[in-house]
């Protein structure tokens, strides 16, 4: 008898509880929140994202279950875009249609996030764009369903450009990688030099990726500007600047690496790098709480962690907060409580989603230390300024974006 | 003055001069690409991974082996990297041959190419894993820092060397397989292996020790490649495909054409490069067509 009553209670916690999860997953689809990270695995920028943006959003399913307590169930899936716009079109379209991913996190590549984020608006999911830097995800590209968290082109061309002006660097010329990301870095730096009375004397469109850069430095050089701006990124700004230097071109004429995340400088060595002005939306040593952070992912893929691999963490948190509260999946509710919610966390504090889907939040002027001044792995920059969210980002009035004109 | 459409002729000879260091480069990498497909009818696809082998090998014997060994003094200089690197990776070639290539010469050249481009992607994979893309730096010896002043451009002095490295090489083994008496065994080799082993001469060790050559001269390169471009897992990959187009251009399987093309297409690209940069990329394909539409076997190369 005691053991039949027993039996009775187990199966009625049961069905308790087969009651009670339905009915508090009952608007989502599938039941369960399904995240895709889409990034580079295997090329250029796979050091910046790829693995590293897997940590990082694993880490934040993780600590998400377990501060509300399990509130619905997290799938984590990923996949290889190879930097390829159709690659990663063809994928997400795949994701959506027969796997029911719900948000696409990171898109490496500003051709894989612009190739993305319309077929997610037409299939009414999530993008969150990480690690595409281009200006027209939130410009013309702009979608109500997407949001642009780390960086993108204008922050770094306000920080960097503005900085290498002042420092009496006027008359520049661009070596610039021949795809949306490098015409757009190109273009939004240009704007900043011209708009501080710099002039821009030319530039010169190399293949991307490449290998070989001094035919672009010798144009370069020739120009007889004062700073080569560095409109591409990963190895090709490597390249770019160890062969300036074996050319000679360096010192004499300066060069500005306009997208140079930290495992970049990790690569070139603070004796190639040492003095360099850049521009990031994060550096893990700049709190106690970006310090706590970076020395928990640091654990998990020993390397510190880029402003992307940062930006997937916040940003994969933030939207798991947001479908919590809305109680949905559903992309536009979702988005909806992403933007009326504002960020504070080690990445952004008081942080807050535009309408056209850029995230608001403090940039850093950075200077990579000379190998004298740096104290040990990691320690790679003093930070020189602090850039105000509202610097960081296109004035409102100035943007192509649809969705703030309403 | 002239100028050339708004090109100085400094800045033109600067051009041409870069152009020619890359078409060294080309040359030493297509003609190890042209010995293995001569000699032993395999498209060696992983060409490129044994290139970034031998930078990575050189990297490695300069600054992660005494950390190894825990011996500062344990350390594989330039010049001794330049010797041992093609050594250490064409023995690899060899294991490779002797263990799987050896099983595929009576098959179609297809069988080859997957296999070797499977290697290929191993190889990268693992050194993907192992150090990351971002790549590493190699030092310039010190006696080849700074540059020379030619008067239309400062010349780096490593890249002078890499010129002269990459030709003298280059002749040596044309000279070896086109006019010495060993050369004479392996051309014989590939022509009719069962008469040539008639005679006595030991087919398969040289067809073994070819391809272990053309692996050398794949690491040699990449031991030049070093200090000029950062050592990652991808070098090879970004640079294989051009080779094999310079290849196809000479003549699959012509170790002058491959040497001369090489060459001769560094400087076309790096015209490109001064005229319309945008183009650079492709302009090697475009002749690549234009001369499979107008001589099928390549500007060298025999018909069959």
């Amino acid at each position: 008898m005691k053991k039949k009553l027993m039996f009775m209670a187990i199966a009625a916690a049961f069905l308790g509880m087969a009651a009670v999860v339905p009915a508090q997953q009952a608007k989502l689809s599938g039941g369960v929140v399904k995240i895709g990270i889409l990034t580079d695995l295997s090329g250029l920028y796979s050091d910046l994202s790829g693995q590293g943006s897997l940590v990082a959003a694993r880490m934040a399913i993780d600590d998400f279950l377990k501060q509300e307590k399990n509130p619905f169930k997290i799938e984590l899936v990923s996949a290889d875009h190879q930097n390829k716009g159709d690659v990663a079109s063809n994928k997400a379209r795949e994701w959506f249609e027969r796997d029911g991913v719900d948000m696409i996190g990171d898109l490496v590549t500003s051709s894989t996030a612009l190739a993305v984020m319309p077929v997610a608006k037409e299939m009414n999911r999530v993008t969150i764009v990480n690690g595409a830097a281009s200006t027209n995800i939130t410009g013309k590209a702009c979608t109500d369903l997407n949001v642009h968290y780390a960086y993108d082109t204008f922050a770094l061309a306000i920080g960097t450009g503005r900085a290498v002006v002042k420092q009496g660097g006027d008359s520049w010329f661009f070596l610039t990688a021949d795809y949306a990301f490098g015409h757009s870095l190109e273009k939004d730096t240009s704007d900043v030099v011209t708009a501080m009375g710099g002039k821009v004397l030319g530039a010169v469109r190399h293949p991307f990726p490449g290998t070989d850069f001094s035919s672009f430095l010798l144009k370069a050089q020739a120009s007889g500007a004062k700073v080569i701006g560095l409109a591409n990124a990963g190895t090709d700004t490597t390249n770019s600047i160890k062969q300036a230097a074996e050319f000679g071109i360096t010192p004499k004429q300066s060069l500005a690496g306009l997208l140079m995340f930290i495992t970049d400088v990790h690569s070139l060595s603070l004796k190639t790098a040492g003095g360099m002005y850049l521009t990031e939306g994060f550096y893990w040593d700049f709190s106690d709480a970006t310090r706590a952070w970076s020395k928990r992912f640091f654990d998990q893929h020993k390397r510190m962690p880029t402003m992307v691999q940062a930006g997937i963490y916040s940003s994969t948190m933030h939207y798991l907060k947001a479908v919590k509260d809305a109680g949905t999946d559903e992309a536009k509710a979702v988005v909806r409580k992403m933007k009326d919610t504002p960020v504070n966390d080690f990445f952004a504090q008081n942080g807050r989603i535009r309408e056209d889907g850029r995230l608001l939040h403090d940039f850093y002027l950075l200077q990579v230390k000379t190998p004298a001044e740096s104290k040990g792995p990691w320690d790679y920059y003093h930070v020189r300024q602090v850039i105000p969210a509202a610097d960081a980002a296109i004035p409102a009035a100035k943007s192509e974006c649809p969705l703030l004109k309403k | 003055m002239f100028e050339l459409l708004g090109i100085s002729p400094q800045a033109l000879y600067g051009q041409l001069l870069i152009g020619l260091i890359n078409g060294s480069f080309y040359a030493v990498l297509s003609l190890g690409l042209a010995i293995i497909f001569g000699l032993l009818n395999i498209i060696n696809f992983s060409h490129g991974a044994q290139y970034m082998m031998g930078a990575f090998v050189a990297w490695i014997g300069l600054t992660q082996l005494p950390q190894w060994l825990g011996n500062p003094d344990f350390v594989i200089n330039y010049w001794a990297a330049l010797v041992l690197v093609p050594l250490i990776v064409g023995a690899f070639g060899v294991f490779i041959e002797r263990t799987m290539l050896r099983r595929l010469y009576k098959l179609d050249h297809l069988y080859g190419l997957l296999l070797t481009f499977g290697i290929a992607l191993i190889i990268e994979g693992l050194f993907r894993d192992w150090y990351g893309v971002s790549g590493q730096q190699y030092e310039i010896p010190e006696v080849f820092q700074g540059t020379i002043n030619l008067g239309f451009m400062f010349l780096p002095k490593y890249r002078a060397w890499v010129v002269v490295a990459a030709l003298t090489v280059c002749f040596l083994s044309w000279y070896v397989i086109e006019r010495t008496k060993l050369g004479s065994y392996l051309r014989a080799g590939t022509e009719n292996p069962r008469l040539t082993q008639a005679f006595g001469v030991n087919v398969p060790l040289m067809i073994t020790l070819t391809y272990g050559y053309g692996v050398a001269l794949a690491a040699f390169a990449g031991v030049l490649a070093a200090p000029i471009f950062t050592v990652s897992p991808k070098m090879g990959a970004d640079l294989i495909i051009v080779v094999f187009a310079v290849v196809v251009i000479g003549g699959m399987g012509s170790i002058f054409g491959a040497i001369v093309t090489g060459i001769g297409l560094g400087l076309i690209e790096g015209l490109t490069r001064v005229f319309y940069p945008e183009a650079s990329a492709v302009v090697i394909f475009v002749i690549m067509a234009i001369v499979l539409l107008v001589r099928p076997a390549g500007l060298f190369g025999r018909e069959r």
